[in-house]
């Protein structure tokens, strides 16, 4: 296996054919500040337009399946925090919801208040950390960042308070959450939900109507629906394009039946749409938050019955999906009885989302890939898992 | 899947869209507004309270949350050694994530076990601050702590904690977490109680089975000495 030299072989995009002399050959990235970490393309280029792009991935796997496989269900939970660092607390309950589909565990009613909260909590500092990113992308790196950052912290600390920390949480179990609510932690998160209205007006005005933004934006990156979805794009992506397709409605999972909201449809599928179909979700989950936290009841924050030690689930195979702020997140688990998984397969939004780069930036010029690279939001700690 | 619609879009129109709303009547007018939005939020940082939240470190420190944690360690009640809550059960080195908890029983010369670890390292330059261990441990002994200030000149034995580094008294647990230590500390006692009048109890048992032996064993002597008297 290693000792096969062509392995070791340069990628094939970056060798010189017979009558292509006149292209340029970039190898965007790894290190590059726009690959949103060690993702590399290989981009050839006539002129400006681009002609041939290749990913090369893989720099930041981790082997998370494999670990998974020979930890105990329990131990694989702060892996999972890892795989899309932006947002921890939705894999975590892709994972533990996957398990209790395996085992038959359900869930007390509190505890679904207490996901639903954090999981759209967790979607607004994905949306929010996209808008600042995107604009890092298109060169104004800086102040819209910083702006959606400050809010991100925000809702971090308030995950401290929680979790224990601030990004890599390890807070779903399965049949609930590890610890209740902190006392107070509820209002806290009113005031926060108050305040964002106005930080997305604000965030709107200042980037939405930027003459920049819009012509870099507007009508770059499109591709047909049909095409989106054979190629399996999910989330945000997909619903910029239009299609009406978001698991919290087409098979709702937890108790999202329960709570009104919207899902806000693009109607080119550009980049500009993308952008847009995320502020808009922002403010439904904005909506779903409001409602949680007035419905928010008492009770007992995980399943008593649930074994913490020596969790065997019984022998069989579960897959149970969740929308994450990306897209389908799905944890696919096949139990043969014993402490750990036998198969352990993760579905993950980024890397099927990134499937349909090449398709996407074919024909434009190379400062329109980086900007399709980050409408896509990816997270490499996803792709590359 | 029809072929055509696999192909890209190739041709780009570089001119910005038509106005729909009237936000296109003067151009440059959105540049203006996000300038706008950036310079009040420049000012803003200069007089707005809640935007001077910059901590100056090393003399100031920001408290942390009850919940906060960072790296496991052990806890004793009053003494060091006898004192350790660990039993040396292996729960937490099975379950941690990074196998980074290595643990040797203590034994006397019989081979018996002591129920204390002779040896536990936590190597904190491999564990991912995860919880897991504190979780799972039966005997109310490991917990995180919220130490932050950890650095290390020396990389291989600086981070490999060691019993002597690990051990922590319960009052210093009390400290970090009020809450979670008096209920530990409740149930503690009362197990303990419940122990103590458990073991009261089978005393008290031994002692009337004992005593009602004695008594059938008297009977029994004088019923034969009575016998014997008679005979």
């Amino acid at each position: 296996m290693i000792s096969d030299p062509s392995m070791f072989s340069p990628p094939p995009a970056l060798e010189a054919g017979p009558d292509d002399d006149q292209l340029l050959r970039v190898s965007l990235g790894p290190q590059h500040p726009s690959t949103h970490g060690v993702f590399r393309m290989n981009v050839v280029l006539d002129g400006e337009t681009v002609v041939s792009l290749k990913p090369v991935f893989g720099y930041l796997h981790r082997n998370h399946e494999k670990i998974a496989e020979s930890v105990t269900y329990l131990s694989s939970m702060p892996y999972t925090d890892r795989l899309d660092y932006i947002c921890p607390l939705t894999n975590n309950w892709a994972y533990a919801s996957a398990v209790e589909k395996l085992a038959g565990i359900e869930v007390p009613e509190r505890a679904e208040y207490m996901r639903i909260i954090l999981g759209e909590l967790t979607r607004l500092i994905n949306h929010t950390a996209f808008a600042g990113f995107i604009l890092g992308d298109m060169g104004a790196w800086g102040s819209a960042l910083m702006y959606a950052f400050r809010e991100r912290e925000k809702i971090l600390d308030l995950f401290e308070d929680v979790t224990g920390a601030r990004m890599m949480s390890n807070f779903m179990r399965f049949g609930g959450c590890r610890n209740d609510l902190p006392a107070g932690w509820a209002d806290k998160v009113s005031v926060l939900v108050d305040g964002y209205g106005p930080f997305l007006d604000e965030m709107e005005k200042f980037l939405l109507g930027n003459e920049i933004l819009l012509v870099r934006t507007r009508d770059v990156g499109q591709l047909p629906k049909e095409v989106l979805i054979n190629g399996g794009i999910t989330g945000p992506m997909l619903r910029a394009a239009g299609v009406n397709y978001d698991i919290r409605k087409v098979e709702p999972y937890g108790i999202y039946d329960r709570f009104s909201f919207r899902i806000p449809l693009g109607e080119k599928g550009d980049c500009y749409d993308r952008i847009m179909i995320r502020f808009l979700e922002m403010r439904e989950s904005l909506k779903i938050l409001r409602q949680a936290l007035d419905q928010l009841p008492e009770g007992p924050f995980i399943n008593p019955k649930t074994k913490i030690r020596n969790f065997k689930p019984p022998v069989g195979e579960a897959y149970a999906r969740i929308e994450g702020p990306k897209g389908e997140l799905g944890f696919h688990l096949i139990s043969d009885g014993t402490v750990n998984p036998l198969r352990y397969r993760i579905r993950p939004p980024s890397f099927i989302n990134l499937t349909l780069l090449e398709d996407m930036c074919l024909g434009l010029d190379l400062a329109d890939v980086v900007i399709i690279l980050g409408s896509i939001d990816i997270v490499l700690g996803e792709v590359d898992r | 899947m029809n072929d055509s619609s696999m192909e890209p879009t190739t041709s780009i129109n570089r001119l910005p869209a038509p106005p729909k709303s009237g936000r296109w009547i003067v151009p440059g007018l959105g540049l203006f507004q996000g300038l706008m939005v950036a310079g009040r939020n420049m000012f803003e940082s200069y007089y707005k309270k809640e935007r001077m939240t910059t901590i100056q470190y090393p003399e100031q420190r920001a408290p942390i949350s009850p919940n906060f944690r960072n790296f496991p360690f052990l806890c004793y009640d009053k003494d060091p050694v006898a004192g350790l809550r660990c039993t040396a059960c292996s729960i937490c080195e099975n379950e941690c994530p990074p196998k980074c908890i290595y643990i040797v029983l203590d034994r006397d010369e019989n081979g018996k076990s002591l129920k204390r670890p002779k040896v536990f390292d936590i190597d904190i330059s491999v564990c991912m601050n995860c919880g897991i261990c504190a979780e799972v441990c039966p005997f109310d002994s490991i917990y995180m702590d919220g130490e932050y200030e950890l650095s290390n000149d020396d990389r291989f034995s600086g981070l490999l904690l060691g019993l002597d580094r690990l051990s922590k008294s319960a009052e210093y647990h009390m400290q970090l977490r009020p809450e979670e230590a008096s209920e530990v500390m409740a149930r503690r006692k009362a197990d303990e109680e419940k122990k103590a009048a458990a073991q009261a109890a089978k005393e008290a048992k031994a002692k009337a089975d004992k005593e009602a032996k004695e008594k059938a064993a008297a009977e029994a002597q004088a019923a034969t000495e009575q016998k014997g008297e008679s005979a």
